[in-house]
């Protein structure tokens, strides 16, 4: 109490910090040329898994080169919205699910069959609009990772194409190739490799709002406007394996309601954007964070 | 060479200079390592730290160098616990000299060799004297163990103002004793998996795992190997205090009973989750935990009593504001049990309330949210035992008048802003969304490393003058060459 001074900066920082966030800022409008309809096929046969890189194999599939993006989903909710795949409820998209085996372990949250959180649509950081006849994007966003997306309508996006989530198993493979490397370009990583906390990429302004999500494919060697990109694909071609957003993957393992996240984000530190690096959450859950991709069997 | 001698004799021969020695080491690794996480990361610091030191960072060795980081700290803290012991309590002067000698090359064979092995390398002879310094430190607490042995009647407490049995049997010490003799059998539940793991680098974070169903008997040993230890160095730093302080009357009585009842079932419960009790043990651990918890703040309730009563005991009938003003007189002796309280916001009451709302709030936000909760909990209470060394430390190098008002008032503020930082860091998904946290952040992280930077600098001053005083013929530290602990406790 003798040295008030430590006191009223704490909390003339805290008062700093109540600043409101403007989630709609202006951003710059740039676009990768990287085209989010593309696949890249990953052969069949073994692969170095996990930090400890043990052996695991696979069979042939393809993945999408990146992330699903907001206009692709979009798309989807309107074509799923007229097929009556989707329904509308107060403020959010919904899906139907056929539920998991509950097994009653400790922890674990019962999924019954019935339909299920997509998206949301009252929270400001959602990025896909819909004026009630159509799903449409945030202009802007187009070519953005689709976020603020549940597991459940992940799933429902790439089912209802007739492609699933990648397993965690493939998810890896596809992420860093056959030869055990941390991240998928290599050994190391940069500012320039991938969007990460405080990455310094021209959509990110750590004073205010933070990190954003720059379009999929954004670090392929290309100069936005004087900031220069490295060409950072996974060895088989994919783009933001590390980094952007956390991606869903399929898995619904035995005595567990979470559904687990590879790749890092926009919003963690480099550690987590190891192909190995693993992150899970409650199906339900949407972040401005999160996004996912396909996959498909090879054809 | 006499110039040399003098100073090595006391730095490594005396208490108050090894422990000066631990202090100054462990700032010094915390001081560079803290350059290399967050905010300093994203400003850009590690990446010239790592170059201008030349680190050997794999990515794939980030838990193994974590993991070698932090123990070679807490090796250092467990020494100086082990000096401010053999410094209070008495013991044969074989046990204290070896026990001491011991934990010394071993904590700084761990240190130095193990950091060197992390991060500059893997020389492998390197990381066989991390072991060495490791298992000589093991051995040192064996050793500490047989010479806080209670039932040797030359130990019996006859003062019955202290806590014994009716024979005289000092309870304090059997406290002590408990405290050191499962701190040896726990370390073995981090050594046996250590080695299970190879080399320390195909481990893993106890944080990464937490929602696995199911977990093998040696995650289940680790998971309970890093919980014991940090309780068993917290209840070991109270019990410190207490004697320090020279805790004794009816509080004593009923506080070391609670001591030894709480540290020997809080074990059981550790111990038991290798063991077919793992569903139970974390009731157990509760059932531990609150008996120890309740010791500390009998010592709280026993040392404000005090220091309101010495403070004001020229005054026929002081007001509320004198009495308060009594106990905030001397921050280093308010400080201690001040942060034990203090602990119940940032870490006791946030795991209690973690633990009761579990499904229904931390489990519904994902696993990397949780991590941030678990980390910062025992970051914020390793830190808290950190500053309560330094409160004795502050003591025991004599600092008086503004000096210790300074240093005191300094670490309680800037220490408890960072926790306080920390804890609503941690806390932060109740009440601000992810799309809107930034500027939050950003504060929070200047309250952090504000604070935590301001005490280092504190710290930095403090060791400053004592190497200082090491170039003086008659400075500080040839007073204290010759101070015991045991001297010093308050009368």
């Amino acid at each position: 109490m003798r040295r008030p001074i430590p006191l009223v900066f704490f909390f003339s920082l805290l008062l700093a910090s109540c600043a409101p966030v403007n989630l709609n800022a202006p951003m710059p409008d740039f676009s990768s040329g990287v085209d989010s309809n593309s696949w890249a096929s990953v052969p069949a046969g073994e692969f170095l898994i996990g930090q400890f890189e043990e052996e695991a194999t696979t069979d042939a599939y393809q993945i999408m080169v990146t992330d699903v993006t907001t206009a692709q989903y979009a798309a989807f909710l309107n074509e799923a919205l007229a097929a009556g795949e989707v329904t509308l409820e107060t403020n959010q998209v919904n899906g139907y699910y056929p539920g998991d085996v509950f097994r009653g372990v400790k922890h674990e949250e019962r999924i019954d069959p019935g339909d299920k959180l997509y998206i949301p649509l009252d929270d400001p950081s959602q990025r896909v609009r819909y004026d009630g006849v159509t799903f449409s994007p945030q202009p802007g966003y187009e070519d953005h990772p689709m976020t603020m997306v549940s597991w459940f309508g992940a799933r429902g996006y790439c089912e209802f194409y007739g492609y699933r989530l990648p397993t965690e198993v493939e998810w890896e493979k596809a992420a860093r190739g056959t030869d055990g490397r941390p991240f998928p370009w290599g050994e190391d990583i940069l500012r320039e490799n991938a969007n990460f906390y405080a990455s310094r990429d021209p959509y990110e302004d750590m004073t205010s709002y933070g990190s954003r999500t720059t379009p999929v494919g954004f670090y392929n060697g290309r100069t936005y406007n004087g900031y220069t990109t490295i060409d950072s694909p996974s060895p088989y071609g994919l783009y933001d394996m590390a980094g952007n957003v956390w991606q869903w993957t399929g898995d619904v393992y035995e005595g567990m309601h979470y559904r687990f996240l590879r790749g890092g984000s926009k919003d963690t530190y480099e550690m987590d954007l190891r192909a190995w690096a693993r992150n899970n959450a409650t199906p339900t859950y949407v972040s401005p964070g999160v996004g996912f991709r396909c996959a498909r069997d090879e054809r | 060479m006499q110039f040399f001698k003098d100073r090595l004799n006391y730095l490594f021969g005396s208490t108050k200079g090894r422990i000066l020695v631990a202090i100054a080491m462990i700032a010094m690794t915390t001081g560079l390592w803290g350059m290399l996480s967050g905010p300093m990361a994203e400003m850009g610091v590690r990446d010239f730290v790592v170059r201008l030191l030349g680190m050997k960072m794999l990515p794939v060795e980030r838990e193994g160098r974590i993991i070698i980081l932090y123990h070679s700290i807490a090796m250092a803290v467990i020494a100086i616990e082990t000096y401010m012991v053999t410094g209070l309590i008495r013991m044969k002067a074989f046990y204290r000299t070896a026990s001491n000698v011991l934990i010394t090359i071993g904590y700084m064979l761990a240190m130095v060799f193990g950091l060197a092995f992390a991060y500059f390398g893997h020389n492998w002879a390197f990381h066989g004297l991390y072991i060495a310094g490791l298992t000589l430190i093991f051995f040192a607490g064996v050793l500490l163990t047989i010479g806080l042995w209670p039932w040797d009647k030359a130990w019996y407490q006859p003062d019955r103002q202290y806590a014994t049995t009716r024979s005289g049997l000092d309870l304090e010490r059997v406290a002590f004793f408990a405290t050191a003799l499962t701190t040896v059998i726990s370390a073995l539940f981090g050594a046996i998996p250590g080695s299970f793991y190879g080399n320390g680098f195909q481990t893993f974070l106890a944080e990464n795992i937490i929602r696995y169903p199911e977990k093998t008997t040696m995650q289940y040993s680790i998971i309970g190997h890093l919980h014991i230890m940090l309780a068993l160095i917290a209840i070991m730093i109270t019990l410190i205090i207490g004697r320090w302080l020279n805790f004794k009357g009816r509080l004593h009585k009923l506080a070391m009973p609670l001591m030894i009842l709480g540290t020997v079932v809080l074990n059981l419960g550790v111990w038991g989750v290798v063991t077919p009790l793992e569903p139970i043990a974390h009731m157990i651990i509760y059932v531990g935990a609150t008996p120890s918890m309740l010791a500390a703040l009998f010592l709280l309730i026993w040392s404000w009593g005090k220091l309101v009563r010495d403070g004001t005991a020229h005054l026929a009938r002081p007001t509320f504001f004198q009495k308060l003003r009594a106990l905030l007189a001397d921050p280093l002796k308010v400080g201690p049990t001040w942060q034990m309280l203090f602990m119940n916001f940032t870490t006791s009451g946030i795991g209690i309330f973690m633990a009761v709302r579990l499904d229904e709030i931390f489990r519904v936000w994902p696993a990397r949210e949780e991590r941030i909760e678990l980390t910062g909990h025992w970051h914020v209470l390793s830190a808290i035992i950190a500053t309560i060394i330094l409160f004795y430390y502050g003591d025991m190098i004599g600092l008086k008048g503004r000096l210790r008002q300074l240093y005191g008032w300094g670490l309680i503020i800037l220490s408890d802003i960072a926790f306080a930082a920390v804890t609503i860091f941690e806390m932060k998904r109740l009440f601000i969304s992810e799309a809107t946290q930034q500027p939050l952040v950003n504060a929070l992280m200047y309250a952090m490393d504000g604070g935590l930077g301001l005490l280092l600098l504190l710290l930095a001053i403090v060791m400053v003058w004592r190497l200082t005083d090491l170039f003086r013929k008659k400075g500080r530290w040839s007073e204290e060459k010759d101070h015991e602990l045991s001297q010093e406790v308050n009368p």
